[in-house]
């Protein structure tokens, strides 16, 4: 592994983007919309909002990072770029940390830009603060990237890799909290919750929300979602093949 | 001769059941430019991507320069220009240049200098700075044939490095492999057109996922009694039907 080689896997992903402003405004302007919009569809019960508001923060950068770098990557595969570079004297993991690295990266930026707008434009009160906040919300990007990273070496084309967004996110999303309490729902999706990375990612913010001191729980969540994030990373080094 | 490249009993099936190189032994020399060519659908690309050790090989063994394909040791030996474009569309001709070399483990400080030199190599340089999506189609060419070039490499492995271009630029590319081969660079070509066959100084030939004739070109229109290369190949492929 080369510290070297990693950063500029990352800047070179990043200077891709830059390349594209329109998907990079994008990413910084449709999760605020979003809230917004949210905002007013829970224009009668305010607190409802109040509550959903940064468990959604949690939920963005997890959905959207996983959307890019799977198209991302399934591009390096057909276009050759990634049978050039494992011809390369570089390490698998210079390839995926830096992926993870410039997307979590974005998802701290998104974070910055979401938090500001739900704090302080949408008046949203979250207990735990601004920081915390950006802390969960990275954690949730950083997990998004390592799945993409992992699940787009499954897809053989674009098609695929995006049917994976409702195959692998969306059953997380019905059943992490985020639509009701987590203890009110059939027993077997409970546990079945327990196992799924977003549902800590979505606690993570919960806590924050609650509470204005650090809680053992949120350290908890956030080492459940960092330690899945790498563990994703690695198994995807496995998937990404030098030999085919 | 000194051999650069050593393939014995080389079979590749495909998928589990698709039988794309059966049974080829070729020792290749250093320093000269090896065509590999035959039809679409011939297996070059599959006996290329095994010879860069992109390709898990069902029976036989590659060696390159006493090594087996795939070792690290020869990853920053050899490069490999794929028949996909193999560069990133969505950043600069320099960025992408300066990316790769970077992963090829290039000195910092001498980047710049070898981004400008492989430029310059395949007359490229006044488009350094521009995207190569809005590139043409040769131009993406010689932006991806340049990355190989990076770092020069003992080995230079091209999938139709030449496909599409016009004859002007073919032949100037032509004249860079031939600098190449002089400074003692070993390369291989593949191409499915017999007119290029001509320009190299080794050719093997391939149908069907099998060697039909390893020479030079004037070798094999001697032993077929034919003028053109195109020629001396449907003679060996009438000689075997």
């Amino acid at each position: 592994m080369s510290v070297t080689k990693t950063f500029a896997t990352s800047r070179r992903v990043l200077r891709q983007l830059s390349h594209d402003p329109r998907t990079v405004a994008m990413l910084f302007i449709v999760p605020p919309v979003l809230l917004t919009i949210m905002k007013y569809v829970f224009d009668g019960v305010p607190k409802v909002f109040d509550g959903i508001a940064p468990m959604l923060l949690g939920t963005f950068p997890m959905v959207m990072m996983f959307l890019i770098t799977s198209i991302g990557t399934l591009r390096e595969r057909t276009s050759g770029t990634l049978d050039r570079l494992m011809t390369m004297p570089i390490s698998k993991l210079d390839f995926m940390l830096g992926y993870a690295i410039a997307f979590s990266l974005l998802g701290f930026l998104q974070a910055l830009v979401s938090s500001f707008v739900m704090i302080h434009f949408l008046g949203v009160d979250v207990a735990g603060g601004e920081l915390a906040t950006i802390v969960g919300a990275v954690s949730a990007a950083f997990l998004g990237t390592a799945l993409g990273l992992f699940t787009s070496a499954f897809a053989r084309s674009e098609f695929q890799a995006v049917q994976f967004m409702p195959a692998f996110i969306f059953p997380q999303l019905l059943i992490c909290g985020l639509f009701i309490a987590r203890d009110q729902m059939a027993q077997p999706l409970q546990w079945l919750a327990n196992v799924m990375p977003l549902t800590y990612s979505v606690d993570a913010l919960q806590q924050i929300t609650h509470h204005s001191s650090w809680t053992s729980d949120l350290t908890r969540d956030l080492i459940v979602v960092v330690a899945v994030g790498i563990g994703v990373l690695i198994l995807g080094s496995v998937t990404i093949r030098r030999q085919e | 001769m000194e051999t650069a490249i050593k393939i014995k009993n080389l079979s590749v099936t495909l998928d589990g059941s698709v039988r794309a190189l059966k049974d080829i032994s070729v020792d290749l020399p250093v320093g000269q430019a090896i065509g590999f060519i035959g039809p679409s659908g011939a297996g070059k690309t599959t006996l290329i991507r095994s010879i860069v050790g992109r390709q898990r090989l069902t029976a036989g063994s590659i060696e390159i320069f006493g090594l087996p394909a795939g070792s690290v040791q020869l990853r920053n030996q050899m490069s490999y220009m794929t028949q996909g474009l193999s560069v990133y569309p969505d950043l600069t001709v320099k960025e992408n240049l300066k990316y790769f070399a970077t992963m090829m483990g290039q000195p910092k400080k001498q980047i710049k200098a070898i981004v400008d030199e492989v430029l310059e190599s395949v007359d490229m340089t006044d488009k350094a700075d521009a995207l190569v999506s809005n590139l043409s189609g040769g131009q993406k060419q010689r932006v991806s044939l340049s990355v190989a070039l990076i770092g020069s490499p003992k080995l230079m492995v091209l999938d139709e490095p030449t496909i599409g271009l016009d004859p002007v630029l073919r032949d100037s590319l032509w004249k860079l492999f031939n600098k190449l081969t002089a400074k003692g660079t070993t390369l291989l070509v593949s191409s499915h057109s017999m007119d290029e066959a001509e320009r190299c100084d080794d050719l093997v030939l391939i149908r069907d996922g099998r060697l039909i004739a390893h020479n030079t070109p004037d070798e094999l229109k001697n032993i077929t009694g034919t003028k053109t290369i195109e020629e001396s190949f449907l003679s060996l492929v009438g000689d075997e039907e």
